[in-house]
């Protein structure tokens, strides 16, 4: 009897999660949870200013409090070279201040003493004398000549710009604009953000000078980037330093950077000897840490009449904030905002980019994104609806009318990507027959005359995830592939460690399946390792859904290695020529009779105490995953709406979701990352963001200012698969943590705009606070950006 | 987050409170839920020198009906008592609208309802209340017991008519000349966000007459606003369609709210306008059908 | 007696005073020296080293934070561990037996309403608040009940599904 793969937790099993047994005891090990012996705790002083030249720095009354072991400030940090750091994106940026403080919530001094609460009353007592400067809290400030500039102390820095950025076809691209029947244009601000996750940042080093060895217990989403890069800025031998990301409470793209408290708390462990916990507060985290979008986007689509898209013009403005610390493959500075409109089949396009420092705090910019792809989607689907409104036609309709075909991958999109796989149409013929859409005109009207305003928002859209390619994704020049490695013990029972971390994605669980799948080894006899430097084999990390593309490729490629090792192991024990063997899920047989068989557990043992002449002893290996492109899930959403035109608040009536991620190899937990997802597409459709007033004073420092969406609010979602395996990944799965985040927000906007149309409203820019909503639907005007600024040539 | 030092205290008796308060020259702050003033605590805007837990003071945490009618409501009664309490749900509609609606449920098993009447916080939702149902405060110092309107005891945004060495030791809420009805509307982002604008309405009917009708407003302006003039010629009136329109204008007229990011005044006296309307509507309704 | 103040804190020098309190914490009495800011989540956190609590924002809107007081869900980061003197305090570490998980969990690992963790023993024990009081509830009264604490991954609905599964679980064993 063959095994049946779902009971032993295989491929598509919805096996409960392996992690989730110490969660639910409150048996997690996440940083704030380590205790070391003797450690010291550290707490950061942090400008309440935007913009000043720091004057004088007096920690005299902070050193005299009782239990504190020492403080820091710039000129300190300095003396060891490391006042500054290199970011992700070539860029410097300020560990401590030295010369001026450049955003509200920088960081000024560290005090650390024995306990976090004498080392804030210690932080109170720091005097800091501030020469105020003007702030920039946009990128239309930033851009003018005359104002003050920000990034004095970068030489060749001639004012606030970062970068300007091209791609795409322009000739080409004029030419189509010339030919059309239509154009259509939007502008829209996508406002900055943060991926807050629930645990703020923090870590704990521990610099052992008898041995010369640095561990740091840090919650990152990239441990092995984080020690090649203290590698390079403290210059410590890259073998003696061990980074450990425990259990990690959320990521989402904020714990990818590398934060002047990481590296602070370093050097007080080197200075101190001591173990220094670095916990950040929840302000902390949300004023200085690595934020999402801030950018301006703006566009035209050439039009045929019959619908046809014919060319693409789009120009953004992003703010980068005091530094450029995006992280993001170094070849593109916008990320893969090119990677708009790749769904559909348009024959050309151009983009221009601007990039400028602001007053405010410095990116990160990835939040549930692969590197802003989030407002490439968003402005593709408000655009395609901006578009079929101009021209009278369906929104399904015009979607479906310019998608690539099924029959028409591998398809090039016009800014230059290979879309591979795909069934477009299908998934909106399900989502449209789920929502109800041929009686919506009906609903509509019955609404209507109750003095409801209804709106049916769709999104569609194929995004880019799981970089590299290494010939075109780095990341500080280290080139974007992963690793696995699996150690088959002699029972059969195995360890498996990838380059990968989880942060709630649960891998302990699904890497596992994907051994199961490829070995038959019961997914409860396998162990996942994950997260620490010193046993876990180099990766770039798990963000920009890049782990089962690249990371869980290279688990199945492992695992065929073993198989391969092991196929001549069982030649061995059955006495036949490795050509006679056949393999059925946990068993080789001899092909002329199938009773005759070893499973692979017979064959581990054999690797350890029967091996064939010559072979190398035990059955372990490891496979590090270049893919060959990125993989390209699609999801449709839509969204139907109800407004009260009484208050302008909105309720959404259902929700559905088409995802189209490929193999799905666990479905329980692929659904779960499509609901978290869609939440935080609804959070930032409705009410969260950050904005600064014009002083650079943060608005959205807290979480009674930045509102994370509760359970009362949060619509409910329903759920439908399409599967089109990704003809490159050796198990067929694409990446899929992000796509309901990426491509949610356009579906409850398009829905508002969809039941305001009649109104004359073309655009609200989110959030879509209920005072907007109301605003544009009493006066039929759109409204801008928050703050209210508007950029673009 | 951590808070700065303070010395506890945790007096078993309202006189030894007191003497607390009165021996600390107004460094003392009284603890009750804790729900506001420990947060502030934390972020240090409020650094007391001495905090006085009451706590521990027997006999505070009640809610009850005098056989005349009046509700009183102790220091210590939290919020979630009001919310899941039957005599409310029977006898105090405006209390039992409001009271599912303050900060989020697990804040409410902790706050008190006085203690949001002395933080005095404009956006608070139980000074509305109170003004609404045209309440007092019974405040207890050193030289005795005193009552203060509801309306004067709030002077402005977190400031109140308590002298330092005083503690707001009971809610009374006068019994209705007629039938109690009322409501409470409150436009919020998101539970525990604080309130945009709400408005909480306190009708007295009799004969299907409003003999009596209170409404007051939190969020729209520096203070809670009593609009009960605004909402005076409702008295003698049965409730109308028209008579509902003209108070639900004369109150949003008399709301001082100011522009910013959770929307314009205008906006928010439209939210205020509606909310009136809805409330009053909804009373109409339910008073015809029992009718 | 086991006096934890110095697993928080060194002595502070001069006239720091120090309470001595004693708090029923999962069944067990706990007496500790506290300084009164201490507030109640890191007693439990580093002082009693109960980890499973854990501290999300600082505003208390997060629940992250959520024990039972006296057999009421609070958020454990508003109340100074001074005030939990001569009171009952449940933490996440007690509802599972040593030999059996509590419903609730079950539930949550059933239905995958967790995915990093850390909402996930505020949301458990608001969840058994509310059980307590409600062995019945609805769609709704489970979302209301739980909109006191936030979570960042799941999107609520899944946890709403385990709540429902582990109240069904409780009827079951109750009849």
């Amino acid at each position: 009897m063959p095994l049946d793969e779902i009971k032993i937790g295989g491929m598509g099993a919805s096996r409960r999660r392996v992690e989730d047994n110490r969660f639910i005891r409150g048996k997690g090990n996440y940083v704030d949870d380590i205790v070391l012996p003797d450690m010291l705790h550290m707490e950061i002083l942090r400008s309440p200013v935007a913009h000043a030249r720091i004057k004088s720095i007096d920690v005299s009354k902070a050193w005299d409090t009782p239990g504190v072991r020492l403080v820091l400030t710039g000129e300190m940090m300095a003396a060891r070279n490391l006042a500054w750091m290199p970011t992700l994106s070539y860029d410097t940026q300020a560990v401590l201040a030295t010369d001026k403080v450049r955003f509200q919530g920088q960081e000024v001094c560290a005090v650390i003493a024995d306990d976090p609460y004498i080392a804030k009353d210690a932080c109170a007592k720091i005097v800091v004398e501030y020469e105020i400067l003007p702030a920039i809290v946009n990128p239309l400030q930033a851009a003018d000549p005359a104002s003050v500039l920000i990034r004095d102390d970068k030489e060749n820095q001639p004012g606030n710009k970062v970068f300007d950025w091209e791609i795409g076809d322009k000739a080409g691209t004029d030419k189509a604009f010339a030919a059309a029947d239509k154009i259509s244009k939007i502008e829209l601000h996508y406002p900055r953000t943060h991926p807050s996750p629930l645990e703020c940042c923090g870590s704990i080093a521990d610099y052992d000078r008898a041995t010369g060895k640095l561990t740091v217990y840090m919650t990152s989403q990239a441990p092995h980037i984080v020690r090649a890069a203290v590698a390079l800025v403290a210059e410590l031998p890259e073998h003696q330093i061990r980074i450990v990301s425990p259990d990690i409470g959320g990521g989402f793209g904020n714990k990818v950077p590398i934060y002047p408290g990481y590296v602070i708390s370093i050097l007080a462990s080197i200075l101190t000897e001591k173990p220094v916990k670095w916990i950040e507060d929840k302000t902390g985290n949300l004023i200085s840490t690595g934020f999402g979008r801030d950018v301006y986007l703006k566009g035209e689509l050439a039009l045929r009449k019959d619908g046809r898209i014919l060319g693409v013009r789009m120009n953004t403005v992003s703010d980068h904030g005091a530094f450029f610390s995006d992280a993001q493959p170094s070849k593109f500075k916008i990320g893969l905002m090119h990677s708009a409109f790749a769904c559909y089949d348009i024959p050309v396009a151009h983009m221009m980019s601007t990039g400028y420092y602001t007053n405010k705090a410095p990116g990160g910019v990835a939040y549930r994104c692969s590197f802003r792809v989030t407002e490439a989607m968003f402005f593709q689907e408000r655009m395609v609806q901006a578009a079929a409104d101009d021209l009278g036609m369906d929104q399904a309709e015009f979607r479906r009318i310019n998608f690539v075909k099924d029959d028409e991958f591998p398809h090039r999109t016009a800014f230059g990507f290979l879309t591979d796989s795909g069934q477009y149409g299908k998934c909106l013929d399900i989502g449209l027959e789920a929502i109800g859409y041929k009686n919506f005109a009906k609903e509509k009207a019955e609404a209507a005359s109750r003095g409801r305003l209804l709106g049916i928002g769709i999104s569609t859209m194929t995004e880019p995830l799981g970089a590299g390619n290494s010939r075109e994704y780095d990341i500080l020049g280290i080139k974007m592939f992963d690793s696995a490695e699996l150690r088959v013990h002699m029972s059969g029972k195995a360890l498996l460690r990838t380059g990968a971390k989880s942060q709630g994605q649960g891998h302990e669980t699904t890497w596992a399946q994907i051994v199961t799948h490829e070995l038959g080894i019961p997914a409860e006899d396998i162990v996942v390792e994950e997260g620490d430097t010193d046993t876990a084999p180099f990766g770039m990390g798990t963000y920009a859904s890049r782990s089962t593309p690249v990371a869980g490729a290279a688990v199945a490629m492992v695992a065929r290695k073993i198989r391969a090792k092991a196929r001549k192991i069982a030649a061995h024990l059955l006495e036949v020529s490795e050509e006679d063997i056949e393999w059925e899920l946990g068993r080789f047989y001899v092909r002329s009779n199938q009773d005759r068989g070893v499973t692979i557990q017979e064959c581990a043992m054999a690797a350890y105490s029967n091996m064939p002449d010559g072979m190398e002893p035990g059955l372990e290996n490891n496979a590090y995953y270049d893919p060959p492109n990125l993989t390209w899930p699609f999801a449709c959403y839509i969204a139907k709406v109800e407004i009260d035109p009484e208050t302008g608040v909105w309720d959404v009536l259902q929700f559905v979701a088409v995802d189209d991620c490929g193999v799905r190899i666990n479905p329980m937990i692929v659904e779960g990352q499509i609901m978290g997802g869609l939440t935080e597409a609804y959070a930032m459709a409705n009410m969260q963001y950050i904005t600064y007033d014009e002083e650079g004073n943060c608005i959205g420092a807290n979480y009674m200012d930045f509102l994370l969406p509760t359970a009362w609010e949060t619509p409910g979602f329903e759920l439908y698969e399409v599967v089109t395996p990704c003809p490159h990944h050796p198990i067929g799965a694409k990446g899929v943590g992000e796509c309901a985040t990426v491509g949610g927000p356009a579906a409850f906007v398009n829905a508002v705009m969809d039941a305001l149309k009649d109104k004359g409203v073309r655009n609200i820019d989110m959030p879509l606070m209920p005072n907007r909503v109301y605003e544009a639907l009493t006066t039929g005007n759109d409204v801008y950006g928050m703050p209210p600024v508007r950029v673009g040539n | 987050m951590y808070p700065s030092r303070f010395n506890y205290e945790s007096p078993k008796t309202l006189a030894d409170a007191i003497a607390l308060l009165d021996s600390g020259a107004g460094e003392t702050k009284v603890l009750a839920g804790g729900q506001s003033l420990v947060p502030m605590m934390k972020l240090r805007f409020a650094f007391p020198g001495t905090v006085v837990d009451i706590n521990n003071i027997p006999n505070l945490n009640y809610h009850r009906f005098d056989s005349d009618g009046t509700l009183r409501i102790g220091a210590l009664c939290r919020h979630e008592d009001l919310e899941h309490s039957d005599v409310i749900a029977k006898g105090q509609p405006t209390i039992a609208a409001a009271a599912p609606l303050v900060a989020d449920p697990i804040v409410r098993t902790r706050g008190t309802f006085v203690g949001s009447l002395c933080h005095a916080d404009p956006q608070g939702d139980w000074a509305a209340v109170m003004i609404a149902l045209g309440g007092r405060v019974v405040v207890q110092g050193p030289k005795g017991k005193r009552e203060i309107a509801m309306k004067d005891f709030v002077l402005g945004p977190f400031q109140t008519a308590l002298e330092f060495n005083e503690i707001a030791i009971e809610a009374v809420i006068p019994a209705p000349a007629g039938q109690a009805r009322g409501g409470y509307l409150k436009l919020e982002r998101r539970v525990g966000d604080f309130a945009t604008a709400s408005v909480a309405v306190a009708l007295e009917i009799t004969g299907g007459k409003v003999v009596r009708a209170g409404i007051a407003m939190a969020g729209v302006g520096g203070k809670t606003i009593d609009a009960t003039d605004a909402a005076s010629s409702l008295v003698g009136q049965a409730l109308t369609e028209a008579n509902i329109a003209t108070v639900a204008a004369a109150v949003a007229a008399v709301a001082e709210p100011r522009s910013d990011h959770r929307g314009s005044s205008d906006y928010k006296r439209q939210i205020i306008r509606t909310f009136v309307t809805r409330i009053l509507t909804s009373i109409a309704n339910s008073t015809k059908k029992a009718a | 007696m086991t006096s934890l103040y110095e697993e928080i804190s060194t002595p502070p020098a001069g006239d720091v005073p120090v309470r001595r309190v004693t708090i029923n914490v999962n069944g067990q009495a706990r007496t500790v020296d506290v300084e009164p800011r201490l507030l109640l989540a890191h007693l439990i956190r580093q002082g009693l080293k109960l980890t499973g609590t854990h501290t999300g924002c600082d505003t208390t809107n997060c629940g992250a934070c959520t024990v039972l007081f006296d057999g009421r869900p609070i958020k454990s980061c508003t109340m100074f561990a001074v005030q939990a003197d001569g009171h009952k305090v449940e933490t996440v570490e007690s509802l599972a037996s040593a030999s059996e998980l509590h419903p609730i969990q079950e539930g949550f690992k059933e239905k995958h309403g967790l995915q990093c963790g850390f909402c996930t023993p505020g949301m458990m024990m608001a969840a058994k608040a509310l059980l307590e009081r409600n062995l019945n509830p609805t769609e709704d009264e489970i979302r209301w009940a739980i909109s006191g604490n936030l979570c960042r991954c799941t999107g609520y609905q899944n946890i709403v599904k385990a709540i429902l599964w582990a109240a069904e679980k409780m009827r079951a064993e109750s009849k």
